[in-house]
């Protein structure tokens, strides 16, 4: 094939200029797959980032998106599945030139993923189109699937050739949590899709590594000299990351039932923000670097024990959730009535390093929660002496830093500050940044950003195979410590819908003294 | 919410701001530059700052327009009016006009609006002084925006630029065309790796944006580049191919052909101001690129 040629290595394109920064990157000629097109991730989320990524005009002018499903669908079909998709769901406005553009290149091929035949139309699809449409034989396999069907579909891919391509062209797989359930398994999957694509063509989309504010906390902690001198143990107290969601699993039985809140929050989004906040500074912002950073941290993080002190799990009963009457996990549709599957979690970790000597970890994440949000606390020890009389300081409380990822992205400063008037008293108030008000629109989704990524073969921002099972590490002995409980009779201690989560995990924090900032 | 100031002083002004602060809730927080903004002439007034506006909302800014409304008068005098909530976008916009003596010390009247301690942009819509760095306004800011597209003569314009050129200078013209550039740069990151032989830029003869463009390819080609009157389109010559970036001059879709290969075509409107405008803000720093591009119009082969 032509298309491709392999680079000259002293090949430089005349029209390119590092110091040209307002030129922006747009994809190569590509064609996008994606398996398990009817699915709420691929209509909600993948469909409208390619919208918005092609209006913003990132999108190369030949660029081809391919659904594959079972459905019986026409091309045309599958593009009113993806114009109803991204009229609700696109962040930037409709605009009718850029979808009939996208839309021209719209395939839709039919097959399960044991039909030999229904890949031969696949691979015949992408060379048609890369004749037609001048997609370059450049092929990015979506497979947001679940990961029960992966062996099959590489298996697959690797038989039609749509995997291995000659230098100069390019095929990437791009695969989502859950990556595995423990070690064991995890290990299995990326022997099973490393044994068709070598690991710098997987692309492991964690959506939080995506946002601004995650990659923000980077130019936080090393662009800054204010934060970096008190980032460590001597001013440090703890770091609480929380993740809390206000929406219950009703209809996602199949999903979560027996997976729980550790497996599917804590093991990948949340370790990934600790190993964020609590990594060394990388020599430099290439994508090893930095993974060497995360890599080495993640090797350093373990659970502290004893494990039923140091750790909470819960299970969302009935109540009011933001004004609404709520059900509890075991009256969801489709949940068994003894499920023992945890929906909300915490954990204390910590990391055996000297920066981070002492100072817990704390993780939580949640369903049924008080509010949908996503927060990074670093809280700071008092200060050593207060030449203050006891009454004066009674309502302060301890210094903060906080990264807040969602919603209203942005980082609060916590500090005492006197009272107004003649007495001196000082009460904790807080100092804001919003990334809302400072640079509004600009922002894009976090699935543009990872989609573009993929394209574009740029890969800081997607954690790799030792990541992933070095997060399994840390995690696995609190799965096996509940499964050993369960076992016993023991289950997930109940919360009150609507609430901040079980007792225990309060009881968690309060034993040392410390407790769950309210987010 | 629209609130006139008529025959006022900056000190009367400043604290009507303060107070409408105050009444309306911390609106104002998070701004992170001061966008003055330069027109010549009432025309072009409200199209400019609905320009501001709109990239507000990207760069959270207090906008200041300063314009002179009858500088042959014999008294100074300063009219001012302030807007908020939303006719103001993200921000704040305070009109300033001045009369009699005082048109001639705009950056006087300016000064107690900057906001502390971030950086100022000043842009001219449509007439720009020779060297922007040395104007009054424009040594207030660390950005300077023209616009030659509004100029008197638009080619001598965006010609004179490299005269007067300082660095933090830059030219709507030239942020008109970053998509070209783009889907230019990117058509040359395929298969055949061949040095480009020669160029054409040709449209309206009237269109700055496309003399820049043609600078700025003979920058960086080795070979002869020409600017010619005629249908919108970039044509990139090289040995085995030649690259054809079209679009019909009020369309909205663009052509991209290459021998042997399949026609594509791509979004690619005129761009408005406004976002021109917002893209500018992004980035303060000098622009190197452009400055070549300046230096590249005199290689530019006219016909």
């Amino acid at each position: 094939m032509s298309e491709c040629d392999v680079r000259p290595a002293d090949w430089v394109n005349p029209l390119r200029d590092k110091r040209d920064k307002r030129m922006p990157r747009i994809a190569g000629p590509c064609a996008v797959v994606i398996f398990g097109v009817t699915g709420d991730l691929a209509r909600k989320k993948l469909m409208p980032a390619i919208y918005d990524l092609a209006n913003r005009g990132l999108l190369p002018p030949s660029f081809a998106l391919v659904g594959f499903a079972r459905r019986d669908w026409a091309d045309e079909d599958f593009g009113q599945i993806v114009h109803d998709a991204v009229k609700e769901h696109a962040r930037t406005p409709f605009r009718q030139e850029v979808w009939d553009r996208l839309s021209e290149g719209f395939r839709f091929v039919q097959g399960t993923f044991d039909d030999d035949a229904a890949f031969d139309r696949l691979r015949d699809t992408l060379h048609k189109l890369d004749a037609e449409r001048g997609t370059g034989g450049n092929h990015a396999f979506y497979l947001s699937i679940p990961p029960s069907a992966f062996p099959q579909v590489c298996e697959q891919l690797s038989r039609s050739g749509l995997a291995n391509k000659p230098d100069g062209c390019w095929s990437r797989v791009v695969i989502e949590k859950p990556f595995g359930h423990d070690l064991a398994s995890a290990e299995a999957l990326n022997g099973v899709v490393n044994s068709v694509f070598p690991e710098s063509s997987v692309f492991r989309i964690d959506h939080y590594l995506g946002k601004e504010t995650v990659q923000n906390l980077l130019a936080l902690r090393f662009a800054n000299e204010m934060f970096e001198p008190v980032w460590n143990a001597h001013y440090i107290d703890h770091v609480q990351i929380t993740m809390a969601e206000d929406i219950g699993l009703g209809g996602r039985a199949g999903y979560y039932d027996g997976i729980g809140a550790a497996r599917d929050v804590i093991q990948n989004h949340l370790l990934q923000l600790l190993a964020l906040t609590a990594m060394e500074e990388p020599v430099s912002f290439s994508p090893h670097e930095l993974q060497a950073e995360k890599i080495k941290v993640l090797s350093a993080t373990r659970l502290a024990e004893p494990l039923d002190v140091t750790t909470a799990r819960g299970q969302y009963a009935a109540g009011w959730q933001g004004g609404q009457e709520v059900v509890g996990l075991l009256d969801e549709e489709g949940f068994s009535k003894t499920s023992t599957t945890e929906t909300f979690a915490a954990i204390t970790a910590d990391v055996d390093t000297r920066r981070w000597a002492g100072v817990p970890f704390y993780l939580r994440t949640g369903k049924r929660l008080g509010r949908r949000v996503t927060e990074i606390a670093l809280v700071f020890k008092r200060a050593p002496h207060l030449p203050f009389d006891a009454t004066m300081t009674e309502e302060l409380g301890q210094n903060a830093l906080v990264i807040r990822v969602q919603p209203d992205e942005g980082i609060t400063l916590r500090f005492g500050s006197k009272v107004p008037g003649n007495a001196m008293e000082v009460r904790d108030v807080s100092m804001d940044f919003s990334y809302g008000s400072a640079f509004a629109e600009d922002s894009p989704e976090a699935y543009e950003r990872l989609i573009l990524d993929v394209l574009l073969g740029e890969p800081s921002l997607f954690p790799v195979n030792a990541e992933v099972e070095l997060s399994w590490e840390i995690l696995d002995p609190v799965l096996d410590y509940w499964a050993a409980q369960d076992r016993e009779g023991g289950k997930p201690q109940s919360y009150e819908s609507g609430t901040w989560g079980p007792e225990s995990a309060f009881e968690m924090l309060r034993r040392s003294g410390r407790e769950w900032r309210r987010p | 919410m629209i609130l006139d100031l008529p025959d006022t002083n900056t000190g009367a002004i400043n604290k009507k701001i303060v107070a409408l602060r105050e009444d309306g809730g911390a609106i104002t927080l998070g701004r992170v530059l001061t966008l003055v903004v330069a027109p010549t002439t009432e025309a072009i007034l409200e199209e400019s700052i609905e320009a501001a506006n709109t990239a507000s909302r990207e760069h959270p800014c207090r906008v200041i327009v300063v314009l002179p409304a009858d500088p042959g008068a014999d008294q100074s005098r300063l009219d001012a009016q302030l807007r908020v909530g939303r006719d103001a976008g993200a921000n704040e916009v305070v009109v300033l006009r001045l009369s009699g003596p005082l048109a001639a010390h705009a950056s006087s009247v300016v000064t107690p609006f900057l906001l502390p301690d971030t950086p100022v942009v000043t842009w001219w819509p449509d007439v720009a002084p020779a060297v922007p760095a040395t104007d009054p306004l424009g040594k207030l800011a660390i950005r300077r925006i023209t616009d030659a597209t509004n100029g008197a003569d638009p080619l001598a314009s965006i010609k004179g630029r490299l005269a007067g050129y300082t660095a933090g200078d830059t030219d709507l013209a030239w942020s008109r065309v970053t998509y070209w550039r783009a889907l230019l740069a990117s058509a040359l990151d395929q298969p055949p790796y061949e040095p480009i032989t020669s160029a054409l830029v040709s449209g309206l003869e009237h269109e700055p944006a496309l003399d820049i463009l043609a600078g700025w390819l003979a920058c960086c080609i080795d070979g002869p580049v020409t600017r010619a009157v005629g249908e919108l389109k970039v044509e990139l010559v090289r040995p085995s191919e030649t690259i054809t970036l079209s679009r019909p001059q009020q369309g909205v879709t663009a052509k991209l052909v290459r021998t042997g290969k399949p026609d594509a075509r791509i979004p690619l409107a005129r761009r408005e101001a406004r976002d021109c405008l917002a893209e500018e803000m992004r980035r303060l720093d000098a622009d190197e690129v452009y400055y070549r591009a300046l230096q590249g119009l005199d290689k530019v082969t006219y016909v």
